[in-house]
């Protein structure tokens, strides 16, 4: 009895958002009279630091500094429409609308400046601290505060902006079965190396190893949070989560977090990251968002990796001790395949 | 099944209220105090999100009679900060972007502060052992581990200085 190394990788191209319908996000942005920026939205966070992203991208297009930028994503009911948070797309789409819709604020912000400031608006440029002057005389300046008191109490102007980011549905070609859903691929690689006993049929995630590229990275820390924590829920989804029962009889499906599997704390795999940055043409500042593939590609180079340590092709998941086992004892043993790429 | 009514310290104030006998600690918190800090996750000690302190030691709210707090002291994620000023351990957690969506985060945070409490420089493993019964599904645990060992870290340096 022994207990086997393998290394396994899989490779991943990862689509933006979806195509049922088009995929359109809307954003709503509106000054307050203190000269602080709201921003509506009806995509939820949920905890991938959506709120974060587009409040950065707001505040960059707007000129203003980004603790006067308020997201709101709160209700669907009241909020502009959006198709939702999933399929990776919250970075792409609503970063977009929001890029939108804070120009059209930005345009309305200076014209009210430029009333106070009795100039040319197309003369105007943001500091991004809060005030706005001329171009090339930063003495004739008025706060963006100041600017959205004027209009609010004297000009009668809402500062104010739409945006919405839509990529029309695409249908298929009759003739040469032809699509074009989407518009911006996300790309990663990712090596996984794993011990499997041959005793006991479990797995060890020994460490992993990956490059994304995922266009701009517009906040690395989120970035990094997401890409660790995918992994983790890779591994998961690789060797220990269904909600289907380990044995035929249902009566042996998981109920509860007593019975439904998942790695703890003590569980976790040494990881590192390689981050390119390859900005899309049509991102917001060029990003991509890296979303749902944080945990993609863990999955084919764990099982790749399983079937290089003792020879078992399991194609339905999780990688179970069971399946091993009896991979092993189909094969006659464990089958250790060839090693590639030097030592673990 | 008639009320009967509960006194504690909770985050240091005296609350009362009246509760079922078969109440557990949680429910008496969220629903009866207005504490929404230790959240409900699984309600049969899995998850570990409802973590409280009853007098200093860990307690899962979800799996404790409201009744047998009579008297005690309950420390919740609510009354980790002072005012503005956030627990080292909160203070960590965001440094070390240690929540996602932070349904964990009250439970995290708070076996931190008892295993800190019994143990001011715990090892890797240690750490690990700590919150071994609290779930994550966000963050892969490695930032929440990171942030707990620089508090210890930092504490340990602060007591041979
Ligand atoms: S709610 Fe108490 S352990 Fe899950
Ligand atoms: S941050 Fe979401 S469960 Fe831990």
């Amino acid at each position: 009895m022994a207990r086997f190394r393998g290394r396994g990788m899989a490779s991943v191209n990862y689509p933006i958002g979806m195509n049922l319908g088009g995929d359109p996000s809307q954003a709503l942005i509106h000054s307050n009279p203190d000269g602080k920026f709201t921003v509506a939205l009806s995509a939820i966070d949920l905890g991938q630091g959506m709120k974060q992203v587009t409040r950065q991208v707001a505040a960059e297009t707007l000129g203003v500094p980004i603790e006067d930028v308020y997201v709101d994503t709160a209700d669907s009911d009241t909020g502009p429409h959006d198709m939702g948070s999933f399929a990776s797309r919250g970075t792409h789409r609503m970063g977009n609308a929001v890029i939108a819709a804070a120009r059209e604020a930005r345009g309305v912000l200076l014209e009210a400046a430029a009333e106070e400031l009795e100039v040319n608006a197309a003369d105007l440029v943001t500091d991004g601290k809060g005030n706005i002057h001329v171009k090339g005389a930063p003495s004739r300046s008025i706060t963006v505060r100041a600017t959205a008191q004027a209009a609010q109490f004297k000009q009668g102007k809402t500062i104010a902006g739409r945006g919405i980011f839509l990529i029309p549905l695409s249908s298929v070609d009759p003739e040469t079965g032809e699509m074009n859903p989407n518009t911006a691929f996300a790309h990663a690689c990712l090596v996984a190396d794993v011990e499997v006993d041959d005793e006991t049929g479990e797995v060890t995630v020994l460490g992993m190893n990956s490059a994304y590229e995922l266009g701009r990275v517009i906040n690395p820390k989120m970035v990094e949070q997401q890409l660790v924590g995918g992994a983790w829920m890779g591994i998961s989804h690789a060797l220990y989560e269904t909600p289907e029962p380990y044995y035929p009889n249902p009566d042996h499906g998981p109920r509860d977090f007593n019975e439904y599997l998942m790695p703890g704390p003590g569980d976790i795999a040494p990881y590192s990251i390689a981050i390119l940055e390859r900005p899309a043409p049509d991102g917001p500042f060029g990003g991509k968002g890296p979303g749902e593939m944080c945990a993609n590609p863990v999955l084919p180079a764990i099982a790749n990796a399983v079937y290089n340590a003792v020879g078992v092709r399991v194609n339905d998941l999780p990688i179970t001790p069971e399946k091993i086992l009896r991979g092993i004892r189909a094969n006659g043993g464990a089958k250790p395949q060839a090693r590639r790429g030097g030592a673990l | 099944m008639a009320k009967v009514p509960v006194q504690f310290r909770l985050n240091g104030s005296d609350r009362a209220a009246f509760a079922d006998p078969a109440d557990n600690l949680l429910t008496v918190l969220r629903r009866g105090l207005n504490d929404f800090g230790p959240k409900y996750g699984c309600g049969q000690g899995t998850c570990g999100t409802c973590s409280v302190l009853v007098d200093g030691e860990l307690r899962l709210a979800c799996l404790t009679l409201a009744a047998s707090c009579e008297g005690a002291s309950i420390e919740t994620v609510s009354g980790m900060a002072d005012g503005p000023n956030l627990h080292p351990l909160q203070q960590a957690f965001m440094e070390h972007f240690a929540a996602q969506c932070g349904f964990c985060t009250p439970g995290m945070l708070t076996a931190a502060k008892a295993l800190l409490a019994r143990n001011p420089n715990p090892s890797r493993d240690e750490i690990i052992d700590g919150i071994a019964g609290n779930i994550c599904r966000c963050t892969g645990y490695e930032p929440i581990i990171a942030a707990i060992e620089s508090v210890a870290r930092g504490a340990a340096a602060g007591q041979r200085r």
